[in-house]
């Protein structure tokens, strides 16, 4: 399979990548080059075969379910780039 | 004083216990030698020498009370996808400008309780992808290590007389460095650089598809990535979560071991944390391998590989044999779709994790003119080139309608080359013996691998199948090509016996010696 320049402007704006149309046309290469080596996985056999969900067999930890963190908001917004009062600042959403 | 950075790490602490020397004396050892490196090199991106210089001291302090962990005043370099409390920690990244975490990762806090001292935090490929550290946003680490060319000279001529000169005759050889800089390879490369050039006694690094094994063999040092589930995954940038292990960069074997013993343990605070105790890893150092099982896999034997690469190989299988070991052929058929299969998980994975950069709660943000716009200005400012990518190729394989086709079934080919691993170990193979890279360190920006990314995937071709089973993998030094650069095998173990990995790398270690690089910088 091979992606063309429509298909890799959809898939970057999916990403939340803004691209310039110079940008999607050197990475409409570059993807097909990666695509065209990852299509050898076609001639493996996997009939029968689970996909994989973990490489370590093992449970997953469960834990009580009660809080253990919390009132930490100044740390959390300590590192973000616009805030007030503890609040992330976006610009508007909603009309 | 500069010369207590030649001293490994067991040296160090020896040292430092009999209060023969001082943390702080080999804290301020190390941060000389960095100040006159790092210009050259450019292996550290931040220098915490305040931090340094209190946590030496508070090491002394225990010291004198016979106090004090077993890294105790042991100044270490950190890989910048580390959380370090309070200090820079951007993986190298542009989106991730003035992150200072509020907490600390498990690994990074082990190694605080055991009373090392933190240097400063090392450079290394954006989000740890990439084979050579030039994807960082903080520019390229260069390798100590250069190429070396060997001269024949013949001694200069004498006159003798009017018109009559004699030759002083013979010869003499000399090396000279080239001057080209090579890259120390990636993602771990300024761990790796760091710990070659003396610049740390020690360092922490992670590994998701060869980025601890690769750059060890390409600086000479040692480099092990433990089993998936041995070192807490927490407070680490995440690039690919069912892949990425954390483990260390070394001088020598046993420093490794050391180090490993300190990073690991069981961490509540990471679900894939396996729930067993830590071995003591240096105890495995010098037992004899007397009757093990080496693995030699035919499948490792590609077209193109130098054949200096081949008689490395072909030297590691003797000394082992030499020491007693029953060298045994193996095959695990499915290695060639290891590197494919994994350029679909990872990516996969690392553009659902790196979906986190939206300019909203850290790092960058580029204003924009509604909220999608400003999502999509940030990230296109703030990551590089490969990162970019690896997220396309992550988002395409993860779409509606090609999920199937890509994602699920790499996912079964993974299952299929950890299966020929659990063969060859349930046929009684022990250990198995590859060579760490399918070449010595290249060039800054090498044309080729510029113009070809599949060419640059392709220096992770021996390692990437460990990652893939989870396995715990070793890079040991074992030689210098013609050229005068270091080479490395590689030992994979079961999974959670990195023990036998320590055992069987010393041998190796015993018989070639350890390398250090000609000062040039």
């Amino acid at each position: 399979m091979s992606v063309d320049l429509q298909t890799v402007k959809r898939v970057a704006r999916l990403a939340r990548i803004a691209v310039s149309e110079e940008d999607a046309e050197r990475m409409t290469g570059e993807l097909n080059v990666i695509l065209g080596f990852v299509e050898q996985l076609n001639e493996v056999d996997v009939s029968g075969v689970e996909p994989m969900t973990s490489v370590i067999p093992m449970e997953m930890k469960k834990r009580p379910d009660v809080v253990t963190d919390g009132s930490k908001a100044a740390d959390i917004v300590a590192n973000a780039p616009a805030t007030e009062e503890n609040f992330f600042l976006v610009p508007k959403v909603v009309e | 004083m500069s010369d207590l950075t030649h001293l490994t790490i067991s040296q160090a602490c020896a040292k430092l216990r009999a209060r023969e020397i001082t943390a702080t004396e080999i804290t301020e050892a190390y941060l000389q030698a960095i100040e006159r490196a790092n210009p050259a090199l450019n292996a550290y991106v931040v220098v915490t020498d305040d931090k340094a210089r209190d946590m030496a001291k508070a090491s002394d302090a225990k010291l004198a009370k016979g106090e004090g962990g077993p890294l105790e005043g042991i100044p270490l370099g950190i890989k910048d996808l580390f959380g370090t409390e309070g200090i820079h920690t951007q993986a190298c990244s542009h989106v991730l400008d003035g992150f200072k975490p509020h907490y600390e990762s498990t690994v990074t806090a082990n190694l605080w309780a055991d009373g090392a001292v933190m240097l400063g935090k090392l450079n290394m490929d954006e989000f740890a992808m990439g084979s050579s550290n030039e994807s960082s946003y903080y520019g390229p680490v260069v390798n100590p290590w250069r190429r070396s060319r060997v001269d024949t000279m013949v001694m200069p001529t004498t006159h003798q007389g009017d018109g009559g000169f004699v030759s002083a005759g013979g010869t003499r050889t000399a090396r000279t460095l080239d001057n080209a800089q090579l890259v120390p390879g990636g993602s771990s490369g300024g761990s790796a650089s760091a710990v070659s050039a003396l610049l740390c006694a020690g360092a922490t690094a992670t590994d998701t598809g060869g980025s601890i094994r690769q750059p060890a063999a390409f600086t000479g040092t040692v480099g092990i990535k433990p089993t998936y589930g041995r070192c807490s995954r927490w407070g680490i940038v995440a690039f690919a979560s069912s892949l990425d292990q954390a483990g260390p960069i070394a001088r020598d074997v046993r420093d490794a071991a050391i180090l490993l013993k300190s990073m690991a343990s069981v961490d509540p605070k990471d679900t894939t944390s396996v729930d067993r105790p830590v071995p003591d890893y240096e105890a495995a150092i010098g037992r004899p391998i007397k009757g093990m099982r080496v693995g030699i896999p035919r499948e490792y034997r590609v077209d193109g590989m130098p054949d200096e690469i081949e008689a490395l190989w072909q030297k590691g299988i003797a000394w082992l044999k030499d020491a007693g070991a029953e060298i045994v052929d193996i095959s695990l058929p499915h290695t060639k779709y290891a590197l494919p299969a994994y350029y679909i998980v990872a990516p996969a994975e690392a553009s659902s994790n790196l979906a986190r950069y939206d300019g909203v709660r850290y790092g960058l943000r580029v204003p924009g003119k509604d909220i999608v716009d400003m999502y999509e200005k940030t990230r296109a400012a703030g990551f590089g080139r490969e990162v970019k990518r690896r997220i396309m190729i992550g988002t395409y394989v993860l779409s509606a309608g090609y999920y199937d086709a890509y994602y699920l079934q790499a996912q079964k080919v993974r299952n299929l080359i950890k299966r020929d691993f659990e063969n060859a170990f349930a046929a009684g193979v022990d250990v198995i013996l590859t060579p760490a890279t399918p070449s010595a360190a290249f060039g800054i920006a090498d044309e080729d691998m510029a113009a070809d990314p599949v060419k640059m995937y392709l220096n992770d071709i021996f390692t990437v199948t460990v990652n893939m089973a989870g396995l715990p993998g070793i890079a040991v030094p074992a030689g210098l090509d013609a050229k005068g650069l270091p080479l490395g095998l590689q030992l994979i173990g079961r999974p959670f016996d990195e023990e036998t990995l320590f055992q069987t790398a010393h041998v190796i270690e015993q018989a070639a010696g350890t390398f250090q690089p000609e000062k040039w910088w």
